[in-house]
């Protein structure tokens, strides 16, 4: 340091205008929305899940097991398994934001965030909001992806925006048992195996790759309850035709009930972590 | 008491069966440096934790800038700036991304937030590494950019945890500057050190704290006064001679000297005349040393001198 340090603190005119303070986390929520942005286009291998993975599954899928799973029409089981996995991996990728804000804890960023006038909620708020923008990476992905191998959607454009839209509101809620994993556990790495537990069984326990109509019956009503179906079945009544109403609504009350149960516990943990 | 910006009393706070802090006061007076001074694991972090809102006591109260740590967290959080032992910057941004997020935070427009980063970084001397991740910035430079954050809000009290650790001497003296410009201005800082000497040099008054209770608080000259000012340490090149260097330093004190180990031997001493004479009569006899040093006592010797007892470092309890 030079001798620059031993001048005074220089006085600019700044000033902080009064704001409804409504208004205010919402605003300090896209700050630091932006700041996560920034974050992955420094570190852009964070966008593997999103990218790369639907891509190898999808390959997967149709090539290797697609013959023997669809019955020898590969193109028939790629209409099926593409709305299918895009509700599944739209889950599985949100494994990430429980390890990245574990991470952030770990290093203290967060301290910073937590000693300023600003909401508890805004820094947690703020990550969601910037999965927002990989969920979507993620569908269009899989979608354009789906194209190239001969996928068409057999509705229209809005349906299939309508789909994108239900499926990325399913994933930023359940994104919220990830938040609250990562603020419990004690490494990223522990969040990492914690949510695989529960998103293995929750994405293949589903009629993401086959029919639930061949499964055994007991594993047919877990699958029936499972939220992923539910997902999976708007997904794929907007994308290729089906009934879209009732799982909708199911679609619509597996949202507020993991909004209304893990976002209070993400906030609670968040403020008990030390 | 509104003299007072810092006050706290009867903090306590455990982590399972460990017990950070046992009932500890702390008070600053408003525009003074308070010092902490306590080895690793005494509860110094801890502490200002708590008077930062970022943890809650379990009994005890603590108020800042008038404004109490439990009832009014949102009010103190807008009072204060903090900067932690640990940098807590984000290390995927640009020193300017780190200060404008911060201002943006504390609700400046985005241009008024750039102008304020320029102005710090400016201050701290970064506006060259201005637009560089802070990933790739020195250790030193990663400090500036954390304390830097913590005044973008131009907050009255600062907390500085460990402001210096592992800094190099020059860059230490540069943080010190730093924190009488800060006084200057009229904030309050409480600063916790593992150095007397730092305490020493900043603060208006020292609160020693030891496995999580006030061992002693005095000013600077007054805890001198008590663990005895400045030691003489002599070395001599023959360790054959230790005798009688340990003779000479007791006519010299009229205190018996420690064995430092290495053959160093030290002693307190009072008055400013000391060390003069020490070379002549070092010279008269003959004896060459490797070693020769006026020193304040290191926190070792001070708690040597408080609880009679050699502090045994504890194990890190809280990070």
């Amino acid at each position: 340091m030079t001798a620059t340090l031993t001048v005074r603190e220089p006085r600019s005119a700044t000033s902080a205008g009064p704001r409804p303070p409504q208004f205010r986390t919402i605003r300090h929520a896209v700050v630091l929305a932006k700041r996560n942005l920034i974050k992955i286009t420094r570190t852009p291998e964070q966008l593997i899940d999103v990218t790369l993975q639907p891509i190898i599954f999808l390959l997967l899928f149709v090539y290797v097991f697609g013959g023997a799973l669809g019955g020898g029409d590969r193109h028939e089981y790629l209409q099926f398994l593409l709305p299918g996995l895009l509700g599944q991996t739209i889950a599985m990728s949100s494994i990430a934001i429980g390890q990245n804000m574990n991470a952030d804890i770990e290093k203290g960023v967060f301290d910073r965030f937590r000693s300023l006038p600003i909401a508890r909620s805004a820094p947690l708020v703020g990550s969601v909001l910037a999965e927002f923008f990989r969920y979507l990476l993620l569908c269009v992905i899989t979608i354009g992806f789906g194209y190239i191998m001969g996928f068409r959607i057999t509705t229209n454009p809005l349906h299939l925006l309508a789909a994108v839209g239900v499926a990325i509101c399913f994933a930023l809620s359940f994104a919220w048992i990830s938040v609250w994993v990562g603020m419990k556990v004690r490494t990223s790495g522990a969040v990492q195996g914690v949510m695989f537990l529960l998103v293995m069984p929750l994405s293949f326990g589903s009629n993401t790759f086959i029919s639930a109509s061949t499964m055994p019956g007991w594993l047919q009503a877990f699958v029936k309850v499972n939220p992923i179906t539910q997902v999976v079945d708007v997904v794929r009544g907007l994308m290729i035709g089906g009934p879209v109403a009732t799982p909708l609504g199911w679609t619509a009350l597996w949202i507020a009930g993991l909004l209304g149960v893990f976002f209070p516990l993400a906030m609670r943990g968040y403020q008990r972590r030390t | 008491m509104t003299d007072l910006a810092i006050h706290a009393t009867g903090l306590t706070k455990s982590f399972g069966a460990t017990q950070a802090l046992a009932g500890v006061d702390l008070a600053a007076r408003r525009g003074t440096v308070l010092g902490v001074l306590g080895p690793n694991g005494a509860g110094k972090t801890t502490a200002v934790r708590i008077l930062a809102t970022l943890l809650r006591p379990d009994s005890g109260s603590a108020v800042i800038n008038g404004y109490d740590v439990l009832k009014q967290p949102e009010k103190v959080r807008a009072s204060v700036g903090l900067t932690g032992q640990f940098a807590s910057v984000d290390e995927d941004l640009t020193g300017t991304q780190n200060l404008v997020l911060i201002g943006q935070l504390l609700d400046l427009s985005a241009r008024d937030a750039k102008l304020r980063a320029g102005e710090l970084l400016e201050w701290f001397d970064l506006t060259e590494a201005a637009n560089r991740v802070a990933k790739n910035y020195s250790g030193g430079m990663r400090r500036r950019l954390d304390l830097a954050a913590s005044l973008v809000g131009r907050p009255s009290i600062i907390f500085l945890d460990e402001p210096t650790t592992g800094l190099d001497p020059a860059k230490r003296e540069d943080m010190w500057d730093v924190v009488r410009s800060l006084v200057d201005d009229g904030s309050t800082v409480l600063l916790t050190t593992q150095y007397l000497e730092e305490a020493d040099a900043l603060a208006d008054e020292i609160t020693v704290i030891d496995h999580g209770r006030v061992i002693a608080h005095d000013t600077p000259h007054g805890l001198k006064r008590v663990v005895g000012g400045q030691r003489l340490t002599v070395r001599p090149t023959d360790t054959g001679r230790q005798d009688d260097v340990a003779r000479l330093l007791r006519d010299i004190s009229g205190r018996a000297a420690e064995n430092e180990g290495r053959g160093a031997l030290t002693v307190a001493v009072d008055g400013d005349t000391v060390l003069p004479e020490v070379v002549s009569r070092l010279s008269a006899a003959g004896i060459g040393v490797d070693e020769l040093s006026l020193h304040l006592p290191s926190l070792d010797e001070v708690f040597f001198t408080l609880t009679g007892l050699r502090h045994d470092s504890p194990e890190e309890v809280v990070a």
